[in-house]
């Protein structure tokens, strides 16, 4: 009965609502099934587990590798650099994550990301102006999608005229990220592969120049800067630059999108953002409990047998933490599948929680907000033209493909 | 509700009395009107202002980022009290159920909630204390005193005690380049609260920042110049060191001797109440209208064979205070018991340190995580084959599983491997705490009564 | 504005430290020390750190608490 709930989620057919089936699955709160993984779907459990040191995110633990698993296609992004922190455990994750930080946030950098309100604000205002036809407006393609590539580009000090260039690399390598099931396979993986190899040899360059004449951005502060950890290697700041790029840069295109999605299926609340933009905060934090755009965690392993509700889960096995399930689950949230801002209780697991929590939490919050107040405030009587719309083939960081809407005009 | 309505009658027109108008007083009396008490409160204290945060005076506030005046505990809503500041209780009449206060006014209460936690432990030779430059740190007026006199740049500060306070206060000092040294009569810093293993962590700490550490000594006297001001500090191993600036940091000593001769079970090591925060009298009999809360309480916990513990804790504070205000408003079988899981933080020299459980009741010591040498490491106390404690040094994601485990009496040393595990992690240690019968500089958790049994029992925390 | 962080709870997310650098700061990578009475002009961060916190720690003094003593002139009575 529970056997085919694993296939169903990752089965495209669910991809528009698959809350039913995390409801099913939250039935068994550990549901293992042959060779599959252990997948935990219950807030607490999973909370815990988070902030469990027994479990890892070194895939050198995997008992078995990845292969064969549904989400296999996903776990070999081949590169040939090293692992970014999110696939290590301490003591390198925390010296890698602590050496990325200290370009990017508090104690070392601690206003870089309060600093760059007013240039989200002018970024967000050129996209919108740069819409031309209200009257069929895809929001992925012509907003949330450029977002935070243009952001990232500037946080890691991209010229602007390379800017262009950049996006288009960062396209491919997204959509390989994807696969469009119609698409020719070799076809698409020899694309992906030259945008890998160009983009890699791009930023090399990149470093290479701000070593000799380090500027205020990230990218020279990664390659330049020494603090008690020493300095990052080369291969360090481009597999650090790479993680950045792609995991800052899908989750934020997903929780903008879900979020006018979202909207534009809760008018009334969509209306009090247009009225009072300080909504956007709480609107954004019960997004990433409603539509997290990163559904589940796939990449843990255990180093030891651990007990979780009387079911022993054994050393090096694969587990995934459903991290949207338990983002819905009765036990912890009153009324779950209500979209509801004005709940005060909303400590939800959409930035995941423990040492590997979301590292750029703060700014995609920011990006969040901003874009959501900007966009209730600017668009007229803007609606959906197609619900639900088509979706990406992604299962763990899901989101819409497009987000087809019109409006009557765009407000200045 | 309660048979015969005096329940709702007590909630409806009852007089409830607080003593002790800080964290616990207030977040008491928020809990009573939270809970529908709409009869009169009466908050009783003896400083003049409404309820501050204490945590700040020895970090931000010494280190000029934020003013002692300006620690006003936020309000979670209107308490509607009448304030009697600035006004000690005196006495207690348990019969007539009334408080006595310092100007001759007297309360009359129906219940009463005894807050009055603790207050700094002098140096004990008045003539040397009452020099200039002589100070204690626990109220908003010393952290001020003592702020404005480090802001002066003085040549040289002695705090005398390094136990958490004085760690921070040592800490703060040399973040605004002052010379310190420290006397601990112990072997390290913070032995009291978390062993000699830790301890030497906290050695390292203190030496790297550029502080004079001296352990294993005393400060036999304080000289003041002519001007009666403190000018150096003699020591039993016959050094003398030139200070002009002296922090005592010796620990707390209880508020209770306004209770003396009530008939109330109160004495210096605190007044002793159940588990549902009810006061005993002297007999040992539990008292029906007598509360307490906070650092001035002691009771049975039962994770710690309901030994009867008293925490200088934030969070107890807090978490007692809520459950003593229920249970007041509370028939028996409604009544919750508190069984909050002693927590604490420090802050000093960059290091966030905490801990769970009652490390000090450890015998053992395993440096499950990380590494000492890199001040970055997460330790787990063991107990007679189980887990009683944890410390982390800028470790703070993992504590909540080595709390879980604590709450699980899960067995010591841990039977599996974790991420990070180093050679030093690989087998338990003495944890190395001093002799209970020497006393310290206050470890933060103080156990008296029975020892614990090696009973096994089932702990369901509750889910914040 | 008041406030107070419980820091039991908090484990250094630091979410308040990058949205309200005004009133938060982080000491070290764990240790937070924050301004417990925060200016009036910081109160949009402060909105923003307080929902970003994922431990939910932080308590902001609600806005007007009708007829309570709040201040130190209303309690010098």
């Amino acid at each position: 009965m529970t056997e085919a709930i694993l296939r169903q989620i990752i089965d495209y057919a669910h991809r528009a609502n698959p809350y039913p089936l995390y409801a099913e699955l939250r039935k068994t709160p550990v549901y293992h099934d042959a060779d599959g993984p252990f997948v935990i779907s219950r807030y607490y459990d999973i909370q815990s587990l988070l902030h469990d040191p027994r479990i890892s995110s070194d895939a050198r633990n995997l008992r078995a590798p990845a292969g064969g698993g549904p989400l296999a296609a996903e776990a070999d992004e081949e590169t040939a650099l090293p692992p970014s922190f999110l696939r290590l455990d301490p003591p390198e994750h925390d010296r890698l994550r602590r050496m990325t930080n200290r370009p990017f946030g508090p104690p070392h950098t601690p206003r870089r990301v309060h600093e760059m309100h007013g240039e989200l604000k002018d970024i967000v205002s050129g996209l919108i102006d740069g819409i031309d036809s209200p009257d069929r407006i895809d929001l992925v393609d012509q907003f949330s999608y450029p977002f935070p590539v243009t952001v990232i580009c500037r946080l890691l000090g991209v010229p602007r005229e390379d800017e262009a260039r950049f996006h288009s690399w960062a396209d491919i390598i997204a959509a390989s990220l994807d696969p469009d099931p119609g698409a020719d396979a070799d076809e698409r993986a020899k694309v992906s592969h030259n945008a890998r190899t160009e983009l890699g040899m791009y930023l090399a360059g990149l470093i290479e120049e701000r070593r000799k004449k380090p500027g205020d951005d990230m990218l020279s502060q990664l390659s330049t800067a020494g603090g008690p950890d020493g300095v990052m290697t080369t291969m360090e700041v481009l597999s650090t630059a790479a993680l950045l790029l792609i995991a800052g840069h899908e989750t934020t295109v997903n929780l903008i999108t879900n979020g006018m999605l979202t909207l534009l299926r809760n008018p009334d609340v969509l209306e009090r953002l247009r009225k009072d933009p300080n909504l956007a905060v709480p609107i954004v934090e019960e997004l990433l409990r409603f539509e997290p755009p990163v559904q589940l965690v796939p990449q843990r392993t255990t180093v030891a047998d651990i007990e979780v509700r009387g079911v022993t889960i054994p050393k090096g096995a694969s587990l995934w933490l459903v991290l949207a399930a338990g983002n819905r689950d009765p036990d912890r949230f009153e009324d779950p599948d209500r979209f509801n801002p004005d709940r005060g209780d909303i400590q939800h697991l959409g930035f995941g929680s423990g040492i590997h929590s979301c590292f750029g939490a703060p700014l995609a919050r920011l990006e969040a907000q901003l874009a959501l107040s900007e966009l209730a405030r600017r668009l007229e009587n803007p609606r959906l033209l197609e619900d639900p719309p088509p979706y990406r083939q992604n299962a763990v960081l899901r989101g819409p493909r497009h987000l087809p809407i019109a409006c009557d005009g765009i407000r200045p | 509700m309660s048979a015969d309505g005096s329940l709702d009658r007590l909630k409806r027109e009852g007089r409830i009395v607080v003593v002790g108008a800080s964290l616990a007083g207030l977040r008491a009396a928020e809990t009573l009107r939270e809970e529908g008490f709409a009869g009169s409160l009466t908050m009783i204290g003896d400083e003049p202002y409404e309820p501050y945060d204490r945590p700040p005076l020895s970090k931000q506030v010494l280190l000029g980022r934020a003013t002692a005046d300006r620690t006003g505990l936020p309000r979670h809503r209107a308490i509607d009290a009448q304030w009697r500041l600035g006004v000690p209780a005196t006495g207690l009449d348990m019969a007539a159920r009334r408080v006595r206060l310092a100007d001759g006014d007297e309360v009359e209460y129906d219940r009463l909630l005894i807050a009055t936690g603790v207050r700094a432990r002098p140096w004990p030779q008045e003539d040397e204390a009452e020099l200039d430059g002589v100070f204690v740190l626990r109220t908003r007026d010393d952290a001020d005193a003592l702020e404005r006199s480090l802001a002066q740049g003085p040549r040289r500060v002695l705090v005398i005690g390094a136990g958490f306070t004085g760690s921070e206060i040592a800490s703060a000092c040399r973040e605004r380049g002052i010379a310190v040294t420290v006397a601990e009569r112990a072997d390290a810093p913070l032995v009291g609260a978390l062993g000699g293993v830790v301890g030497e962590v906290a050695a390292e700490l203190h030496r790297k920042h550029g502080v004079d550490l001296r352990c294993g000594v005393m400060v036999t006297r304080l000289e003041g110049d002519s001007a009666g001001h403190v000018r150096a500090a003699h020591f039993s191993d016959g050094n003398t060191i030139q200070a002009d600036v002296v922090v005592v940091s010796l620990g707390a000593q209880r508020n209770t001797e306004w209770l003396a001769g009530s008939g109330l079970g109160a004495g210096p090591r605190g007044i002793a109440c159940d588990a549902g925060c009810r006061a005993f009298d002297i007999r040992g009999i539990v008292t029906d209208d007598i509360y307490v809360a906070g650092d001035v309480a002691r009771s049975p916990h039962p994770l710690f064979g309901y030994q009867f513990l008293s925490l200088e804790h934030w969070g107890n504070a807090v978490a007692q205070a809520e459950t003593a205000a229920h249970n007041m408003l509370s028939d028996s079988a409604d009544r919750r018991p508190h069984i909050w899981v002693p927590a604490f933080w420090s802050s000093q020299f960059g290091v966030n340190i905490k801990s769970v459980g009652v490390p000090s009741m450890g015998t053992e010591i395993l440096i499950a995580q990380g590494s000492r040498s890199e001040h970055r490491f997460t330790g787990v106390y063991g107990y007679q084959g189980r887990v009683i404690g944890a410390v982390t040094f800028d470790q703070t994601k993992w504590l909540q599983f080595y709390q879980q485990l604590i709450e699980t009496t899960a067995p010591f040393p841990p039977a599996f491997p974790t991420v990070d595990r180093r050679p030093e992690g690989q087998q338990p240690m003495p944890a190395d705490f001093p002799d209970p019968s020497v006393p310290t500089h206050g470890p933060t958790v103080t156990l008296s009564g029975y020892a614990p049994d090696d009973r096994r029992l089932t702990f369901t925390p509750a889910r914040h | 504005m008041r406030l107070v962080v419980d820091l039991n709870r908090c484990q250094g997310y630091a979410q308040c430290a990058f949205l309200a650098p005004d009133v938060f700061a982080m000491h070290g990578d764990e240790s937070l020390l924050y301004n417990p009475e925060a200016e009036e002009d910081r109160r949009e961060d402060m909105a923003r750190a307080v929902a970003a916190c994922p431990v939910q720690a932080i308590t902001v003094e609600a806005n007007s608490l009708d007829g309570n003593p709040g201040t130190d002139r209303e309690i010098g009575r």
